[in-house]
């Protein structure tokens, strides 16, 4: 039952309940570096073969080296690869929508549960309408959220906007929870001259200054680092804020990750790692992507605080996000976790996933393991939501994305000067240059040049 | 090896010019300069390593959003380019990153993003590779991909560069031209321990990515009269270190000591060289060259690196489209064997003062 939590050592206790991994003892934050051994986890050893470290080991004489006293055994024994069990997965809702009893987790009201269930309704259907323009050959290209809608709100949700984001590529929810406009959205996708972007990368490369969002990079893992030392700067800058970044399951096979993960441990910076194991990276599955218990083991392995979630859930993602964030930012520690999901899209629309998955699968999570559907029941039966309401506002969002596209598409694209600016801080001679000798060629040569592109 | 100190342009400013609390502009920076011809006004004798020391310790004293970090800074660095700073200004801005370069990079990525100064050592150039995909992919376009709604422009990426007599295939790279391919970057070689001084304050406070190569051979070695105040020197302008109507040298780094060698021997034998250090490999400074060339007829450019693909093959194809009419000779370039750098063989390898002669010769005399 989830009572009222408030400040950082209640945000510890639901941490606490929710299962965070790490030696997390109450009242003890700080947990690196002195003697006493991650046993917790461990608490199920068998005879024989242990899985792990064993729990009677700080009774044993020890010796010093470099980084503290460890103790001497004379069996020889190797930790197992996996443990025994699966890292267990923090869920608030079961598949129905129904809070499971006994689960813990940060309430919300009723206000910003309608918000959330909006927020990623307008998602969904956001990405739908974008889908298809592409296929319709209105816009080059385009990726979807679709089956992590929960991910992207109820996350953004749990954050503040102080809390700088720096996002892979499917975390456009995160900007529209900010605040960026269809409008908005649709002017980066037709890179027209009021993309932020200036026309300059491929549509789904959103980024606004404004709303805290880093500009997204299509090179998979590089934000990670990144994050950190944002972390890094608010840390000495004294903010009660925190960076997060997010990334898929593929993304955790980057150098960046587990550059980002050691430098966080190391430099106790506030930044909350975000992993969306929604079981493709592409074509390729998890378990041909690492061979791990997922990404959540990898977090000790750094020193750092992870905790497995159903990334389903919206409610789960929230009440993980908030904890995370009041202990990142409180104890000025990296936290890791990993939110199980599932791509119910193809990867992208160069990409058919019917070719390396079975339709069923697809179809099984679209429907019956839906996020939006399983938190409507949530908020229908709280009576805060009905049917007409549903209706209406699908039908509104549908029409102000049908306009915003409209628009986007009969604006100018940025002019000619734009390919050259922000290289630097000024052009340089070499750019002016190359200016100069292009609009002499553009004058010899019109028709071969898109006539939207003023000159 | 001591390097008397009659230089050319250094600018002697008491004080710092319009620094905001974002960046100076790179033209404001140029536009406040004074050529000073007369050469450093006072200073004490002090090596590379050193003049690199106090650039660092006036950029962490002028700006307290500046940080210093990378492997081993903490200690004074492997070349003891970051001594003492730990102690002036404390660990946290001061600090030691675990053994990643693609970590420190990325990490420095942020840091800039943030509207920090992310002073980042690399700790020899020939590990900087990890690093690549965050410097080109992430740090040289983070200002266009993003409309400049961001920009990582504090970054500035420290590494000493070239041979030292002895450093083999993994102590000795020079690897400026795969980052002078990438728009976006800058790239800064100073040649003594006052430019560098210079010019490393004036990469610091540059409002882009910049790497700025230490030629290793130097820290010790070069000691110059080093004027302790805080002055930057012009990003993206050439000097002129030694006037002459024959033939131009164009080179940087350690390299312009070779060539100034083999600029006194030519002399001797009646051929008047004119060397000019570029010190900006990108964006670089074409103008001077080519008023040079226009005067002399003739260019000859040395490096260290492989002369495949080397920036002397940019100069040269630059030089040629713009100065053709007026070359008496194929442009030269006197540079590092197409090999991984040896041991045993590295005389045999770098680009030497007689081999730089022996092309003087034989571009005059075409």
């Amino acid at each position: 039952m989830a009572g009222r939590l408030a400040g950082s050592r209640a945000a510890r206790e639901l941490a606490r309940r929710m299962g965070f991994m790490g030696s997390f003892r109450a009242g003890l934050s700080n947990v690196g570096g002195g003697p006493s051994l991650p046993v917790e986890i461990c608490r199920r050893d068998a005879g024989g073969v242990s899985p792990c470290i064993s729990s009677r080991v700080t009774a044993r004489p020890g010796g010093e080296f470099p980084r503290g006293k460890v103790a001497f055994v004379a069996e020889m024994e190797f930790l197992a690869e996996l443990l025994k069990e699966r890292i267990n997965c923090y869920r608030v809702l079961d598949d129905d929508g129904r809070t499971i009893s006994g689960s813990s987790f940060k309430e919300v009201s009723k206000e910003m549960a309608l918000e959330m269930y909006s927020g990623m309704v307008t998602l969904q259907t956001m990405d739908t309408i974008f889908y298809e323009a592409q296929r319709q050959g209105r816009i080059s290209f385009y990726l979807t959220t679709i089956g992590e809608e929960a991910i992207n709100i109820a996350s953004a949700a749990a954050l503040t906007m102080d809390d700088v984001v720096f996002p892979q590529y499917r975390e456009p929810g995160i900007l529209l929870w900010r605040g960026f406009t269809l409008q908005e959205f649709a002017n980066q996708c037709f890179g027209n001259k009021y993309d932020y972007g200036k026309g300059r990368q491929m549509p789904i490369h959103y980024g606004s200054n404004k709303l805290n969002y880093f500009t997204v990079s299509s090179p998979i893992a590089t934000q990670i680092p990144h994050a950190v030392g944002a972390a890094y700067s608010l840390k000495m800058e004294g903010k009660q804020a925190c960076a997060v970044t997010y990334f898929g399951d593929g993304g955790t096979s980057e150098g960046d990750f587990h550059a980002a993960l050691n430098f966080a441990a190391v430099m106790e910076v506030p930044v909350i790692f975000f992993c969306r194991n929604n079981g493709w990276a592409i074509s390729t599955p998890t378990s041909e992507q690492f061979r791990s218990d997922g990404a959540v083991v990898r977090g000790q392995a750094y020193g750092i605080r992870s905790i497995r979630i159903d990334g389903n859930d919206a409610l789960a993602v929230y009440s993980a996000v908030h904890a995370a964030r009041e202990m990142a930012i409180s104890e000025s520690r990296p936290i890791l976790i990993e939110a199980l999901t599932y791509r119910v899209g193809h990867h992208s629309t160069s990409d058919d996933s019917t070719k390396y998955r079975p339709v069923h699968e697809i179809e099984h999570w679209r429907t019956a393991r839906d996020p939006i559907s399983r938190y409507r029941k949530w908020v229908q039966r709280n009576g805060w939501w009905s049917d007409e309401n549903e209706t209406e506002l699908r039908k509104n969002v549908k029409k102000e994305l049908m306009n915003a596209i409209q628009i986007s598409e009969r604006a100018e694209k940025p002019p000619l000067s734009e390919l050259f600016t922000d290289v630097y801080d000024v052009p340089t001679s070499n750019l002016r240059e190359q200016e100069a000798l292009l609009r002499q060629t553009i004058q010899r040569h019109r028709e071969d040049y898109p006539p939207d592109v003023p000159l | 090896m001591a390097m008397a100190a009659r230089r050319g342009a250094t600018a002697n400013r008491g004080q710092l010019v319009g620094i905001l609390r974002g960046f100076s502009s790179s033209s404001s920076v140029v536009d406040s300069w004074q050529k000073n011809k007369e050469g450093i006004a006072g200073g004490k004798p002090l090596n590379l390593f050193s003049a690199i020391n106090q650039a660092l310790h006036i950029a962490l004293e002028t700006d307290s959003r500046a940080y210093v970090f990378g492997e081993d800074v903490s200690f004074g660095g492997v070349f003891r380019c970051t001594t003492g700073l730990v102690e002036r200004f404390g660990r946290k801005r001061v600090f030691n990153t675990p053994l990643c370069e693609q970590g420190i990079a990325g990490f420095a990525v942020g840091l800039a993003a943030m509207g920090n100064r992310a002073i980042a050592e690399i700790q020899f150039a020939d590990y900087i590779y990890p690093a690549f995909d965050q410097i080109v992919n992430e740090a040289a376009k983070f200002r266009y991909r993003s409309g400049n709604e961001f920009n990582c422009g504090g970054i500035t990426i420290r590494t000493p560069y070239g041979a030292v007599g002895h450093g083999g295939h993994y102590h000795s790279q020079s690897p400026e031209a795969f980052f002078c391919h990438v728009p976006g970057l800058k790239v800064v070689i100073p040649r003594s321990p006052s430019e560098a001084k210079g010019l490393l304050l004036a990469c610091i406070r540059d409002p882009n990515p910049v790497i700025f190569f230490e030629p290793k051979w130097l820290y010790r070695l070069a000691v110059e009269e080093v004027p302790d105040h805080d002055y930057m020197l012009p990003l993206s302008q050439a000097e002129v270190m030694r006037e002459g109507t024959d033939i131009t040298l164009v080179g940087w780094g350690a390299q312009l000591l070779v060539m100034e060698q083999a600029c006194e021997i030519a002399e001797k034998e009646g051929i008047s060289c004119e060397l000019i250090d570029l010190k900006t490999l990108i964006p670089w400074d074409k103008e001077a060259v080519e008023v040079s060339v226009n005067k002399t007829g003739r260019l000859l450019v040395s490096h260290e690196a492989p002369v495949t693909g080397g920036f002397g093959a940019e100069i040269a194809a630059s030089v040629v489209e713009n100065c053709f009419l007026r070359l008496e000779a194929p442009v030269a370039r006197v540079c590092g064997l197409d090999t991984p750098f040896p041991l045993v063989y590295e005389p045999f390898y770098l680009p030497t003062k007689n081999k730089i002669v022996d092309a003087i010769k034989a571009t005059v005399n075409y």
